[in-house]
């Protein structure tokens, strides 16, 4: 009988297409939502996760997440290397300045300082350029998605030049993505590009620009304390744990493992924030429009069917018979309207990959969904499964 | 609990169903309906019994009740031997797969499933695999004048076809009780006819029998015993005769 059931639910095409949308649009909404907000959380410490082949992060004990300006002073470096364990420390800058374009454009640009001698806390890819390269006079890199977008020079205008004196550039006019060779002014000071990055988006707004550590802080406005954190690699065979303990006790300053220090700027947004309730909502609504409309289509499907399943049960069909035809059809429909949304999903991924829309479908994102889809479809089939449960054989006389 | 009934024991009498003083009331109080007052009832095993009266006289519930869908309240039944009111639910829905084939007036047939596949219930309901009893199904389809019909969908078939295949569905597994509500309600006089031939000659099977209900007075002469049924009791059982069947006022 359960051959007949599938051939039952398949056989009503408008309802089933209908609770097969309704699965679906649940299982994408759910599913979707739940991708977004991942990848946008995700890029709240993004930059922490970026900064590979360190040990340790060493920063104001104070700072809530990652992008809090709460510089150290710069005693906090040589404190932090006379912690017995270190094998090396290495200061880093971030902060946000204003780049200004030739045509008079400004751009708020993500500045990473790294430091001057290792070059430790570069970027995870250098597409064009060598990041030896920043150890030129007035040399950064730029993000190259990002200032694709945001950072776009004068078409007319040549490499490396820059407007005579007095000459006015139309902002309007076409534009060209930013060369190697090409000049900006980073807050009034020169700044030549000399390579092209890829690294993780992140929380901050506009491309990001890596120049060295030197140099990032004279781009910055003065300051008694510029730096935003210490890299530390721990020495071999010291536990990077037991060393921010360390570090702790014998600085002052906080110190944590990458990890740890993304999962505190994580919980600084998900609990100061209405980020997770307003995404919670949208999550909230699809499984409630996914109830709603799936749940209805297959009582009314059920309802359609009741007189056969009467039928049925007069000719002899058990009771668990009958519910076991009702859950598989509820089953059968889940899986597909899951199979539907998901499908949407991934998709919908794919079309964002490398694009600016935050999206991260961790493997625990299509189990949710099934989990809501489960929970929809039982709640469906419960509902028509009393109602068929209910039904009494001898109704199929009544002519109804 | 094992769900098998023990075997039907064999008829000692010629007797297909036996009902004594059996009564039936749906809801309580003030607003209870007495259905059936103390019906007693035999119908012979190799016959056709029709019940006939008007509308709310019981009939209805009476064939539910010897059909093994409804209990009732008091009375004796027994059906090929067998008291129903001993049985479990599980083992009344057994009993019904094995032993009860039914033709509903509205047919009931299952418009997403082919025609075979809608006579082929009742076999699948006893544990035969789909395609044995789609093919069993095909062979019955065909001796009913159905043949290429198979995969049909049933709401493509004339009424009298529909009828047909109700017809088959109730009788594919071979039962020993066939029960007919209305069964020539939706059909012209000489499909009518010919259906109502098809299900007396079943009926006149060795150990076999037929109830149907009708108010179809066109069919009376086909029946062997008509009861007369009103207000929850038979008030006359007799077999028809020229004078009755032509003259309809005995029978309403």
């Amino acid at each position: 009988m359960y051959r007949y059931a599938i051939k039952m639910l398949f056989g009503d095409s408008a309802k089933f297409y209908g609770i097969l949308l309704g699965l679906g649009f649940a299982s994408l909404l759910i599913a979707q939502q739940a991708s977004i907000f991942v990848g946008l959380m995700s890029r709240t410490f993004a930059f922490v996760g970026g900064v590979g082949h360190i040990d340790l992060w060493v920063f104001d004990p104070t700072q809530s997440f990652v992008d809090e300006p709460k510089p150290l002073r710069a005693t906090a470096l040589d404190r932090v290397r006379g912690v017995t364990g270190v094998a090396w420390a290495a200061p880093i800058y971030k902060g946000l300045l204003v780049a200004t374009l030739p045509d008079g454009r400004r751009q708020v640009c993500n500045v990473i300082g790294i430091d001057d001698d290792t070059l430790a806390g570069g970027p995870a890819v250098i597409v064009a350029g060598s990041l030896s390269d920043l150890r030129q006079p007035d040399a950064v890199m730029v993000q190259v998605e990002s200032s694709q977008q945001n950072m776009l020079f004068p078409a007319e205008l040549a490499v490396g030049a820059m407007p005579a004196p007095g000459q006015v550039l139309d902002p309007s006019l076409p534009k060209r993505p930013v060369q190697i060779g090409d000049i900006v002014e980073l807050n009034e000071h020169r700044a030549r590009v000399v390579g092209l990055v890829k690294c993780a988006e992140t929380f901050s707004p506009g491309p990001t620009v890596y120049t060295v550590y030197s140099r990032a802080i004279t781009y910055a406005p003065p300051s008694r304390r510029m730096m935003s954190a210490v890299l530390v690699s721990a020495a071999e065979g010291v536990n990077p744990d037991a060393l921010a303990q360390r570090i702790r006790d014998e600085t002052g300053l906080e110190s944590m493992n990458p990890w740890d220090y993304s999962m505190r700027t994580l919980g600084y947004w998900m609990r100061e924030t209405g980020i997770p309730i307003n995404f919670g909502i949208a999550i909230a609504l699809g499984f409630f429009v996914g109830v709603a409309i799936a749940g209805q289509m297959f009582y009314n499907f059920t309802l359609d069917n009741l007189r056969y399943f009467g039928a049925f049960k007069a000719m002899g069909a058990s009771s668990r018979t009958l519910l076991g035809m009702v859950a598989l059809q509820a089953l059968v429909a889940g899986v597909l309207g899951l199979g539907l949304g998901l499908g949407a999903v991934s998709a919908f991924g794919l079309n964002a990959a490398g694009g600016k829309l935050a999206f991260k479908m961790l493997w625990q994102i299509p189990l949710i969904a099934a989990g809501a889809v489960l929970i929809i479809c039982i709640f469906a089939s419960v509902v028509s499964m009393w109602k068929v449960l209910r039904l009494d054989p001898a109704d199929v006389f009544k002519g109804a | 609990m094992n769900n098998t009934i023990e075997p039907t024991p064999s008829p000692t009498t010629r007797v297909a169903i036996r009902l004594r003083a059996v009564e039936k009331t749906f809801g309580k109080g003030e607003s209870a309906v007495r259905a059936l007052r103390g019906v007693d009832l035999e119908v012979p095993i190799g016959e056709l019994t029709m019940l006939v009266g008007p509308s709310g006289c019981g009939k209805t519930t009476l064939i539910s009740i010897l059909a093994g869908l409804l209990s009732r309240d008091r009375g004796e039944l027994s059906v090929f031997g067998q008291d129903l009111g001993a049985l479990r639910r599980d083992q009344l829905s057994a009993w019904r797969r094995e032993n009860v084939g039914f033709i509903f007036q509205q047919f009931n047939l299952v418009p997403q499933l082919t025609v075979a596949e809608n006579v082929s219930v009742p076999l699948v309901l006893k544990g035969e695999s789909v395609s044995a009893a789609v093919k069993k199904a095909g062979e019955l389809l065909a001796t009913l004048g159905l043949e290429g019909r198979s995969k049909s969908a049933p709401l493509k078939l004339s009424g009298g076809q529909q009828q047909r295949v109700a017809i088959a569905r109730a009788l594919i597994h071979e039962p020993r009780l066939l029960v007919c509500d209305e069964p020539t309600s939706a059909l012209d006089a000489e499909l009518g006819r010919r259906v109502m031939t098809l299900i007396r000659d079943r009926s006149h099977q060795r150990d076999r029998a037929v109830v149907v209900v009708t108010h179809d007075d066109r069919i009376f002469h086909l029946a062997d015993t008509i009861a007369h049924m009103d207000d929850g009791l038979i008030i006359r059982s007799e077999r028809p005769t020229r004078t009755t069947v032509a003259g309809h006022g005995p029978l309403h």
